[in-house]
């Protein structure tokens, strides 16, 4: 898949506040110094996984040889409404109430 | 939201060649959903059809509907695609509530069909289609924006989501550039949409009802100087619901990035939404770039690896060409060359079809559909097939008149009753007291009332001049209000003037 990890392979402080940014976390700076080393090491440590795979091992999504596991189209009763929307922190109209979603400047 | 400058469309084409791109959604008539057993059932009560899959709960497995996969493989077949020998769906993270996973199942770069054609024909031209991929992926939930102005996401306080569309089979059919079109580029994007709907339709695979969002098109659209110069920058406009806003959303586009680059400007790569009620396009939320969707193999569903003799036997169920089709169709219902074209300009073919099917003669579907029908759809500015009105009903109303229930006269109030909603074409006649007076005695009083009236008309009638009872026809008619069966009323005149 071509959505490589950043070329290079070492985590940027960017990488880190762009990640950040597409999974809505507010990160200080202070935070950004701390986590990215950590975060670039973590990176670093899985990648020796690698090294251990030669040319002889195929890139591998699945662990096991499993293809076209399928259900029938069939129609099961899932949960009530009620059900779920136990857990929504706010509840309109019967559908889960979220903040607003773009910002003022959008 | 102010409109933007516009170059007309002779100039704009005078100057610039157009280059458009088509992504097709259509959304699967499975009974459940894609990944879970939830139904799929359109307008239920909000969060009523959710499980933990398609709310993305913790632990929750997805497992893939086999309906969808052969629907998406017949679908490809169809469209002359190859098929995969094997390939996965992926995950496409973003972080927006329709998408409770916050990620939405997809397949990326591998597409269950792809490298395929189809042949759109517009007036006497025939144009190929080169599609590019057919892809399965699920439908988001449905937002409710509250707040801002007549429910736009800008300036709202909050949202609300169902999430029964949530993961509902959706098919992606992402057309190759498409050249070569010149001035008929708008016409041809709606020309392949309505081919489209009436294959999708013909294969059964989808209600691809473009007013419920079971179809919907994204028009792609770019300028370049001339035939043989590099493709110009695209904007991709969203929201374009109806074969009718294909057409005009493809032209306004034209005619905005002709405007743009006349003024020695440059078209900015972006979505814009189509506004139905003003005819423009605005610019849309600034979307992420393809990477940083960091799309990855979805580890929760095994790969689809469709075996030839299942792809075999896919294929073997694809309806015929709409040639063949046609021809076949033509002699079945004993239509001219000239019949048969109306219907297909119509876009009625699939309508007329299933009319006669549900038990109509051949030339009262064709007459309903082309006549009474047509002109309403005009009048509405919407496609036949979008009226609320299917082949079932009109099927039952020409059975009413087929019984001698109603007229032809008193049908078209019929049609106005099933427009607004009233009901079924017999809760309709019964509401608006539409049945013809089959009444024999009150039917003989009123012709003995117009002999009485008209002599002249029944001595010629007695004389043997069968066709003077049209005037006694007429007055009969009138004085019934239109409510009687024409051909029985003259039966009894002739009965009782018969020499």
């Amino acid at each position: 898949m071509p959505a490589d990890p950043p070329s290079g392979g070492a985590l940027t402080r960017e990488d880190v506040a762009h990640l950040a940014g597409l999974a809505r976390i507010d990160l200080t700076a202070a935070e950004l110094d701390h986590l990215a080393p950590q975060l670039a090491v973590i990176l670093e440590s899985v990648a020796k996984v690698a090294e251990v795979a030669h040319g002889d091992v195929p890139a591998t999504s699945h662990p096991l040889p499993l293809s076209n596991v399928f259900r029938s189209d069939d129609v099961r009763p899932g949960l009530t409404a009620e059900e779920a929307l136990a857990n929504a922190p706010e509840v309109e109209q019967q559908r889960f109430s979220v903040p607003r979603i773009l910002g003022a400047d959008e | 939201m102010t409109a933007a400058t516009l170059l007309s469309y002779d100039d704009a084409l005078a100057r610039f060649d157009p280059v458009l791109g088509l992504e097709v959604h259509v959304e699967l008539n499975t009974a459940s959903k894609m990944f879970c057993a939830c139904p799929t059932t359109f307008g239920a009560a909000p969060n009523s059809q959710v499980c933990p899959v398609c709310l993305g709960l913790p632990g929750a497995l997805p497992v893939l509907n086999e309906r969808a996969v052969a629907a998406a493989i017949r679908i490809g077949l169809a469209l002359n695609c190859s098929i995969a020998a094997e390939c996965r769906f992926a995950r496409k993270n973003y972080f927006y509530p329709d998408m409770p996973k916050n990620f939405q199942t997809s397949q990326y770069d591998e597409p269950i069909a792809y490298d395929g054609w189809t042949e759109v024909a517009v007036d006497e031209a025939a144009y190929r289609i080169e599609i590019e991929r057919v892809h399965m992926e699920e439908d988001t939930g449905k937002s409710l924006h509250v707040g801002g102005a007549t429910g736009r996401i800008h300036g709202a306080s909050h949202s609300l989501v169902d999430y029964n569309r949530a993961g509902i089979p959706l098919i992606e059919i992402v057309t190759k550039p498409i050249i070569g079109t010149g001035a008929a580029a708008p016409v041809v994007a709606r020309a392949y949409v309505t081919h489209l709907r009436e294959l999708l339709l013909s294969l059964g695979v989808s209600d691809v009802r473009m007013e419920q969002g079971s179809l919907r098109c994204d028009a792609n659209a770019s300028l370049r100087l001339g035939q043989d110069a590099p493709f110009g920058t695209r904007t991709e406009t969203k929201n374009v619901n109806s074969l009718r806003s294909v057409e005009r959303a493809v032209r306004y586009e034209i005619c905005r990035q002709a405007a743009v680059l006349t003024d020695g400007g440059t078209v900015t790569q972006e979505t814009r939404h189509w506004h139905e009620d003003t005819g423009i396009t605005t610019p849309g939320r600034s979307k992420e770039q393809a990477e940083d969707y960091r799309y990855f193999p979805e580890p929760d569903l095994a790969p689809i690896a469709p075996d030839v003799a299942w792809v075999e036997q896919l294929r073997a169920t694809l309806p015929e060409g709409p040639g063949r089709r046609r021809s076949r169709l033509q002699a079945a219902w004993g239509f001219s060359d000239l019949d048969m074209r109306d219907v297909v300009g119509a876009g009625a073919l699939a309508l007329v079809e299933q009319t006669i099917g549900a038990g109509a003669a051949p030339a009262a579907a064709k007459k309903w559909w082309l006549t009474e029908l047509a002109r309403r759809a005009n009048e509405q500015g919407v496609e036949l097939a979008e009226l609320p009105v299917g082949p079932e009903q009109v099927a039952q109303v020409q059975a009413l008149i087929d019984t001698g229930r109603i007229n032809d006269k008193l049908a078209r109030s019929v049609f106005d009753g099933l427009l607004a909603g009233e009901g079924t074409p017999e809760e309709i006649v019964a509401a608006r007291g539409l049945e013809v007076v089959s009444d024999e005695t009150a039917l003989g009083a009123a012709v003995d009332r117009a002999i009485e009236a008209n002599p002249g008309a029944a001595d010629k009638v007695r004389a043997g001049k069968a066709a003077a009872a049209g005037a006694l026809i007429g007055a009969v008619m009138a004085e019934m209000r239109g409510q009687a069966d024409a051909g029985r009323v003259r039966d009894l005149i002739l009965a009782k003037l018969s020499p």
